[in-house]
Formats: structure tokens, C-alpha cells, sequence
């Protein structure tokens, strides 16, 4: 077959709201095809909100990013046809929220938790982070600070350096009703969030 | 699996950090990024077909029209979605976003002083059909000023968005216009190496435009392909 090259990415760049995430942000003319609720109501499992910021290199909330979750259900399986295990009823497992919305700058999304998909790796949620300023979206994943025994064993976590693997974890807040777990995302600095090559 | 997703071309795709770019200073992370071996995780994606559209999603001149039709040149813009190996990809989502002819944005943050259009919204998306084919109708976007430099403005330009196969092979990226002399001012589509920023620009085809209606533009649109894995039986 013919070899082709991939096409260049391109920053999102700060209008992206109105063909993206325009019930989010308001715009009428549009339905979005995924928001922060990613749990419909006769999905069955965990319930839990993910809840984060986006910060620049000066710790300043950014807010014109885009955040995209992808993540399994509570039996660890995707809705997708490379995993050929029977679906969660109205479970997409996707979800998208941009951050100037918010007061604080903040995404969240309403799920539930994932179990691991393979029973190797932890339970955890992959995301991409785009926004403004940035010309190639980022990867990164979403652990959780409750399944430690779990993540003490997840080969990715093994992969990178100790001090940096925190940066992954989405971390259960206890003054909280629920499960919610906050999830900032560090572009720069001491505490720069673990980025992919996927 | 036995097939796993071929790699970010690096030769193709932009860096994190562009001086030139200024915005991109404080943005794009600055550590070596960690290599991820593929999982379901990452070759598995979301699912998004004909049934998550509208009956104008894919036609501009028409779904943000309210009492007229929008102001501008209206285009077909056409091509097709494959990987690195010719394959089409068929049943892939795209979404679409762009300023109206005058270079305004509906987004409520720009501020540019150029009119809004009441007829014209600038958002749309289609799904490829069987051979990878996809179809919008809309109106030619205009340059517009922004703070990257002084005197600086963006070559005409539509921004898409694909997912592809994977959550990997997600891409965002723009498109432009061909003979555009404010592409090679352009810091963001100069992001990519000469030889590969050419990809991003359309053709105008005049088998595409149609008779008394539309100018016609092709681009084809190439996502990471696919890898057979040595071992191949797991």
C-alpha cells in the first residue's frame, strides 16, 4: 500500500469552544458529542468526579485547555470493537471539558471508576490535554490515591522515575461527600505532570 | 493484539516549546516524555458515527442561518481520512471549527473588530463514509490580527478534529489555503518542518467546485497507521 506521512497537528488554539464543547460553553447552534458527564444513569459502578486544574509553567490556571478522558468500565472494558467484551449499557467511556467555564479554571468530569483493564495494570483513565499554546496534545493518565497496592504493581508506573509517579495520581479528597478526586495537571516545573510518548 | 499503532513522526509534527510561537513558553512540557508500551488502553478509542450527527452538521451555510445566508465565498472543502499505509479509514469523526469570512470568531472571547455574521456560526463535523471520504459545504474563513507579534495574522484557516481508530491516533490540526501569502509569516504553520507543513494546505480542485454554487478545495487528511508486532500471537 501506498506510504503516506502523517499530517502535522496544529494548536486547538482559544476558539475552539464553539465547535467542540458548545453546550459547555452555551453556544446553541451546536450539540456536543461528549461533555463532563461521562456515567449515564443506568451505569452501573463506582460513582465518582474527577476534578483539576490546568497550570502554566508560573503555576497560573490555564483557561482556554481542553481535557479528554478515555477510560473502561467497572469491569475494565472498553466500548470499543479491539476489546471484544460485552458493554456497559449507555457506557461510551468518553468525556470532554474545557476550562474556561469555571470561576477557578477548573475541569471535572462524573464517572464511575474503572477496574483494570487487563488485570495487570491499575485502574486508571487516559487523557489527552490540549489547549492554546500548545501545537501537539499531551498524554497522560489518571491513577487513583486508593488503590495503592495496585499501583505499587502497574507496569507503567514502574517505568518512570519514583518522585515523578505522584504526579499520575488522582488524589481522593476526604472532607468531600462521594468519591472525588483531584487530578491538577503541572505543564512545567518541580511537579510537571508525566506526559506520553503513546 | 497483533497489531499495535505506528508512532508520532517526529520529523512531521511540531515541538512542545517554538520560540517563535511565544504562547507556547509556558505551555508545552519541558521534561523528555516517558515511552508507554500499548495496551487496550491506548488502541482502543471512542466510537462516534453517522448517528452523532445533525442533518447540517456538515453544511456551515446552513446551520448557523437564520434569516439569510451567511456573508463570504462558499466552498466545498472534500477529501479523505487515511493512515500512513493508504488505508481509509472509514466511520471517523470530524469536527470543525473556523472564523467567518470577515475573520471573526463567534467565540465570545475574541475580540477582533470585525462584524459577526447572524448567519454564520463556523462549527460543523461529518463522519468519512465506506471509502474515507468526508464533506463539508461553508464559507472561506478571513485572516485575522492576533498578539503573537506586531503586525501579526493568521493565514486563512479551518481548524479539524479526528479521533481515527485509538485514542492515540487523535489529531488536531488546521488547514489552509493554497497561494496564502500570510502562510509563510505564520508562526504556527511554520511550527512544522519545511516538507511537511505543506500537508496541512488544501488544493483547489475545480472538478471539486461546484458549477454557479462553490469553489471546490481537496485535502486529504493522514493519522498514525498501523504495525504488525514481531511476535504477532498473543
Amino acid at each position: 500500500m501506498a506510504k503516506l506521512t502523517q499530517t502535522p497537528s496544529q494548536t486547538l488554539g482559544p476558539y475552539f469552544a464553539y465547535g467542540l464543547t458548545p453546550e459547555q460553553y452555551s453556544y446553541g447552534f451546536l450539540t456536543s458529542i461528549a461533555g463532563a458527564a461521562v456515567a449515564a444513569t443506568d451505569t452501573t459502578g463506582t460513582r465518582i468526579r474527577i476534578e483539576g486544574r490546568v497550570l502554566d509553567g508560573a503555576g497560573v490556571p490555564i483557561n482556554d485547555a481542553m481535557i479528554e478522558i478515555w477510560q473502561a468500565d467497572d469491569q475494565g472494558r472498553y466500548a470499543h470493537p479491539a476489546d471484544p467484551r460485552p458493554l456497559n449499557a449507555g457506557f461510551r467511556g468518553f468525556g470532554r471539558c474545557g476550562t474556561g467555564t469555571d470561576a477557578q479554571c477548573r475541569f471535572y468530569f462524573d464517572s464511575i471508576k474503572p477496574a483494570s483493564v487487563d488485570g495487570v495494570q491499575a485502574p486508571h483513565i487516559n487523557v489527552v490535554v490540549m489547549m492554546r499554546g500548545m501545537l501537539l496534545h499531551a498524554f497522560t493518565r489518571i491513577y487513583f490515591s486508593d488503590e495503592a497496592a495496585a499501583n505499587a504493581h502497574d507496569p507503567v508506573l514502574a517505568t518512570m522515575p519514583e518522585v515523578r509517579r505522584g504526579t499520575l495520581i488522582g488524589q481522593l479528597d476526604e472532607s468531600r461527600p462521594g468519591k472525588v478526586y483531584r487530578f491538577d495537571i503541572h505543564m512545567q516545573g518541580a511537579d510537571e505532570t508525566v506526559f506520553f510518548d503513546a | 493484539m497483533s497489531e499495535i499503532i505506528k508512532p508520532r513522526d517526529w520529523s512531521s509534527q511540531p515541538s512542545y516549546i517554538d520560540p517563535a510561537y511565544r504562547s507556547t513558553a509556558l505551555r508545552g512540557p519541558t521534561k523528555p516524555l516517558i515511552p508507554l508500551r500499548q495496551s487496550l488502553s491506548e488502541l482502543t478509542g471512542p466510537v462516534y458515527g453517522h448517528d452523532c450527527l445533525g442533518p447540517l452538521d456538515a453544511d456551515l451555510t446552513k446551520n448557523g442561518r437564520k434569516t439569510a445566508d451567511p456573508l463570504g465565498e462558499r466552498i466545498v472543502v472534500t477529501g479523505r481520512v487515511l493512515d500512513e499505509d493508504g488505508r481509509p479509514l472509514p466511520n471517523t469523526l470530524l469536527e470543525i471549527w473556523q472564523a467567518n469570512a470577515a475573520g471573526r470568531f463567534v467565540h465570545v472571547v475574541d475580540q477582533h473588530e470585525a462584524p459577526l455574521d447572524p448567519n454564520f456560526f463556523g462549527g460543523g463535523r461529518c463522519v468519512t463514509d465506506a471509502a474515507g471520504r468526508y464533506r463539508f459545504t461553508t464559507i472561506k474563513p478571513g485572516a485575522y490580527p492576533w498578539g503573537n507579534h506586531h503586525n501579526a495574522w493568521r493565514p486563512n484557516h479551518i481548524h479539524f478534529s479526528l479521533f481515527g481508530p485509538s485514542f492515540v491516533t487523535r489529531l488536531v490540526t488546521q488547514m489552509y489555503f493554497p497561494g496564502d501569502p500570510l502562510l509563510e509569516l505564520d508562526p504556527i504553520y511554520k511550527s512544522s518542518a519545511v516538507g511537511a507543513r505543506e500537508r496541512m494546505v488544501a488544493r483547489f480542485s475545480i472538478e471539486v467546485t461546484e458549477p454557479g454554487f462553490a469553489l471546490g478545495y481537496e485535502w486529504d487528511i493522514v493519522l498514525r497507521g498501523r504495525n504488525e508486532t514481531p511476535m504477532g500471537s498473543h
